[in-house]
């Protein structure tokens, strides 16, 4: 019986080694094909590295040198726009200069063209007027003339005050006669409240032809939205100066000369009855 | 070239050729003048108007009764109005705002002010 169960004991034993060496056998088997392939693989990369294309130094260099180049371009070009930049900015600065200075030169056209549109002594005074109201922005201001025969000047035309209330002034006396005197446009440096009802002149502007004197326009009180002068304020107060003069004379020339040559028409139509 | 009609109320002729003369610049605008209120009603059937730019201080009709009357017609109420005046004062500005204007422009007249209030309401 014993014999007998070592001798299956023996057999098992043979069969489960058997078995356990053909696994061996197997694994073995893979471990050369996996060998096998991987020097397969050894072998083509050693192949492709000895046949990849080789980038000699020299072209490196070069191509360095072309990167260091386009950089220092791109570098030209960024200065090169901010430049450009700077320049459409001062453009358009200069644009904004131009068109101001042109909107006054439109200003001055009208306000000569208006001037000299008439030789209607009361149209001119209208004009004058409106000139100060609306291009100046004048609240309350009278245009003064200066009367040959007392020497002094008068009030012709008021606005947002009463003509009566401007004095006559003689040149030389007060701050107008003073100004009216010594020539150019005068700005009062401030503006005083000064005592209730009394009136200050702050701005004056003598008009003249040439040396002689023709009159004033003596503003007293500026619009409430007018807060300071502007460039184009001064230009008015030359272009007042010489132009309201030239207008004035011219108009109050003409009427005279109206006025003489009826008298002397009803003085010889007289004289032929 | 003219595609939008600008009417312009005014008085004073300096004013008026001071407007005109900078509306001007606008090449799309056609204009035409009125010199007080009853002129610019006069002035106002016949054509499509697309802007009234009106002072207030005239004689015969002034800006404010010209607005008034714009707005309670039918035929114009929808004519954007803007109100030039010398009056700087809130009060008058509010008066022509309550009856209808879209814009005020006070005197003395900053021409690029002008211009770029006109454009607004033109959308050039």
């Amino acid at each position: 019986m014993n014999s007998q169960d070592d001798k299956k004991n023996l057999l098992m034993r043979g069969q489960e080694f058997l078995q356990l060496y053909r696994k061996v056998e197997g694994f073995t088997q893979e471990l050369l094909k996996e060998n096998e392939r991987l020097r397969y693989r050894l072998a083509a990369l050693e192949q492709e590295k000895s046949t990849a294309p080789c980038v000699p130094p020299e072209e490196v260099a070069s191509l360095r040198g072309r990167l260091e180049q386009l950089e220092a371009e791109r570098e030209a070009l960024l200065q090169r726009y901010k430049q450009v930049e700077q320049e459409n900015l001062d453009f358009a600065n200069r644009y904004l200069e131009i068109e101001e200075e042109n909107n006054n030169l439109a200003n001055l056209y009208v306000a000569s063209f208006q001037l000299h549109s008439t030789l209607d002594f009361k149209e001119v005074v209208q004009i004058v007027m409106e000139i100060v109201i609306n291009l100046i922005g004048a609240e309350k201001f009278g245009l003064m003339l200066l009367d040959e025969r007392k020497g002094d000047l008068y009030a012709v035309s008021s606005e947002g005050i009463p003509r009566e209330q401007i004095p006559h002034t003689k040149p030389g006396e007060g701050t107008i006669g003073r100004v009216v005197k010594e020539g150019g446009p005068w700005i009062a440096e401030s503006r005083p409240p000064g005592p209730p009802g009394a009136i200050e002149p702050q701005v004056v502007i003598p008009m003249r032809i040439k040396d002689q004197l023709i009159g004033a326009i003596v503003i007293y009180a500026l619009l409430e939205q007018k807060q300071n002068f502007s460039p184009l304020d001064y230009e008015l107060f030359n272009l007042l100066a010489g132009h309201a003069a030239t207008a004035l004379f011219a108009s109050k020339l003409y009427s005279e000369s109206e006025r003489k040559l009826s008298t002397i028409q009803g003085f010889l139509e007289l004289l032929k009855q | 070239m003219a595609n939008f009609r600008c009417l312009i109320v005014e008085d004073s002729p300096t004013m008026r050729q001071l407007i005109v003369f900078a509306l001007k610049r606008i090449p799309e605008l056609d204009i035409v003048e009125a010199s007080d209120g009853v002129d610019a009603l006069k002035k106002l059937p016949g054509q499509k108007t697309d802007l009234v730019l009106t002072d207030i201080n005239m004689p015969i009709m002034d800006g404010l009764k010209l607005v008034s009357l714009m707005k309670g017609n039918p035929l114009y109420k929808e004519i954007p109005v803007v109100i030039i005046t010398t009056e700087g004062a809130a009060e008058d500005r509010e008066k022509g705002l309550a009856l209808g204007a879209r814009a005020y422009i006070p005197k003395p007249i900053q021409t690029n002010n002008l211009l770029k209030v006109v454009r607004e309401i033109l959308g050039l």
